[in-house]
């Protein structure tokens, strides 16, 4: 049978309109982040005046006066520290209380599961008052680890839940070995089943990783020291102090933003199947 | 024997006393103490709670029409990401699902403004939305001046304008969504339709649309959930502000204990707000026990 010749330019004329509807709608998504870039080279006197993509000038001068004076090193670093503990401490507590309710027998371990899928789908926006106000009543208040904790318990709910799924379905008979091998359940836990549960890691470290790095209401509210607030805090607290410093803001929104889009171009594989599996299994 | 099985029992518990232990302390603690002190009057800073029973609620849905507005502010925002965010993110996954030239370079794209923070994605078209921003600089050059202003700071344009910023940020989700229930659809089903004469519109309609009503249940929650949340592109775009024009329930919530040291109040306004919320969680977990996803 042969294509009419009516029917080819038909579907290449439809190949083109979907193109241009693609294209633009990616312009529409890209440019404002290129632009972003280009800002940050700009000075502040030509960022208003000059919009061209391609600055004359490159200013790599913005970005050290928002590493040093803008204080955006120490948000960085703290950045790392909170996102590197959070996540740490997500996969470890996570993937012991997903191993227990996936292996072990306790009293109350429906209960438990419950509790567990509940704290999933009951939305609560006003607990963060009262998680305010726990904070500074255990003086965890303007501390790292009153950041941090919530922050791990925040996360602890998807994570038991995807470590939980993942170690039903890895077959038992490696853990009985090494149980008869006289291992203990720690043994197990840690030797055996952890090394095969790479991929639910990995779903866990890079969504929490996004989650922690772009937080802010949490910060916003119990972090008062510059020295210990992360790059989303940071930025705020920068813009509020020096409302007309656009470039070296750009600079600090490209510092911040750099490293989410590095792991997001490496990941994005795993986050796109991730987010897809986490919306339409859940 | 039976000592034996305690200890391990014991042991077992071990396993899940850390996550318990958080869970306790920073959910169940802070969720019980807030339908407390939803009850009383407090400042925040000393011991005096006064016990007022209901007058927080009855404040909050009689007395105070600030709160209304900001529900409004956030439903309007709402429906603009329910009609237009995410119809354009089905016609995109429409138009992916096609064997097209740069599908993948499309999908990578599309899901990068939902990767950003909120406060980056504000801060960003704060400066865009500039009275002397690149937005205004753009309609100057194709000739469309009369139309410039300072949009985040007119009364009469601001809302729409964090929805604009709300809906570039969020589109990308949906479209990721929904092109995987797309695709999750055998291709055979349409090949029948087709051999039987069915032209393109039908195929939409009879073969795609009922396969993707789970999947739009889906979206269509969570963009309701995610959305009524909004806060960090209002704080770093517009405060709130012009006047009241952008608050929004969690503006509202966090003002009244930031600005106001009305614990007791924010907390009845968290509670009736999560009841809303509420509402359409048990939808989305009743529909989705009535169709099972088919992936």
């Amino acid at each position: 049978m042969k294509l009419s010749l009516e029917y080819k330019i038909k579907s290449f004329l439809n190949q083109i309109g979907i193109q241009i509807i693609l294209i633009s709608v990616a312009a529409i998504c890209l440019f404002p982040l290129l632009w972003t870039l280009s800002a940050s080279f700009k000075t502040n006197q030509t960022i208003f005046e000059n919009m061209s993509l391609i600055p004359r000038q490159l200013h790599f001068v913005n970005y050290y006066i928002a590493w040093t004076q803008g204080h955006f090193g120490t948000y960085f670093l703290n950045s790392v520290i909170y996102t590197v503990v959070v996540v740490a401490g997500i996969v470890i507590i996570g993937s012991m209380a997903g191993y227990a309710l996936a292996r072990l027998e306790f009293p109350g371990r429906r209960f438990f599961f419950f509790l567990l899928i509940a704290t999933m789908l009951i939305p609560v926006p006003g607990a963060i008052i009262a998680l305010y106000l726990l904070l500074m009543k255990l003086h965890l208040a303007n501390t790292r680890i009153g950041y941090i904790l919530p922050l791990i318990n925040g996360g602890l709910p998807l994570a038991i839940f995807l470590f939980k799924t993942f170690f039903e379905r890895i077959p038992k008979d490696l853990e009985d070995a090494a149980r008869i091998d006289g291992c203990s359940k720690f043994g197990i836990y840690r030797l055996v089943a952890m090394p095969l549960a790479r991929p639910a890691i990995a779903v866990v470290v890079i969504f929490n990783s996004l989650t922690a790095w772009n937080e802010y209401i949490l910060a916003m509210l119990i972090l008062e020291d510059d020295k210990l607030m992360p790059l989303q805090r940071g930025l705020m607290n920068f813009y509020g102090a020096h409302l007309a410093q656009w470039s070296t803001l750009m600079a600090g929104i490209i510092i911040t933003t750099i490293p989410i889009v590095v792991l997001y171009l490496l990941m994005q594989k795993h986050i796109i199947s991730g987010i897809t599996a986490g919306a339409l299994k859940g | 024997m039976n000592n034996c099985k305690l200890k391990s029992t014991l042991s077992n518990y071990l396993f899940i006393l850390p996550a318990l232990v958080l869970f306790l302390v920073f959910s169940i603690y802070p969720f019980v103490s807030m339908i407390r002190l939803s009850f009383f009057s407090w400042t925040g800073i000393g011991v005096f709670k006064r016990f007022v029973g209901l007058w927080n609620y009855k404040d909050t849905l009689f007395n105070n029409p600030i709160w209304w507005q900001s529900l409004r502010h956030a439903a309007y925002i709402t429906f603009l990401a329910l009609t237009v965010q995410n119809g354009l993110a089905l016609i995109l996954a429409l138009a992916c699902d096609r064997d097209i030239k740069g599908g993948k370079f499309y999908r990578v794209v599309f899901y990068l403004p939902p990767v950003l923070s909120g406060i980056v994605v504000g801060l960003i078209w704060t400066w865009i939305f500039d009275n002397y921003g690149l937005f205004n600089h753009f309609l100057n050059l194709v000739g469309f001046s009369p139309l410039t202003r300072a949009w985040l700071a007119r009364p009469g344009s601001a809302l729409s304008s964090v929805a604009v910023i709300h809906m570039w940020k969020g589109f990308g989700w949906g479209f990721v969504i929904m092109l995987a229930g797309l695709q999750s659809i055998p291709r055979s089903l349409y090949e029948a339709a087709r051999v039987d004469g069915a032209n393109s519109w039908h195929v939409f309609r009879k073969v795609t649309f009922p396969l993707m009503i789970p999947v739009f249940v889906v979206v269509v929650i969570l963009t309701i959930l995610g959305t009524m949340q909004i806060f960090d592109i209002i704080v770093a775009t517009t405060g709130g502000g012009p006047g009241y024009h952008t608050e929004v329930p969690i503006t509202r919530i966090i003002s009244n204990i930031l600005n106001n040291q009305r614990f007791g109040y924010a907390c009845s306004q968290g509670i009736f707000f999560g009841l809303i919320l509420l509402f359409f969680s048990l939808i989305q977990i009743k529909i989705s026990r009535k169709f099972k996803p088919h992936f």
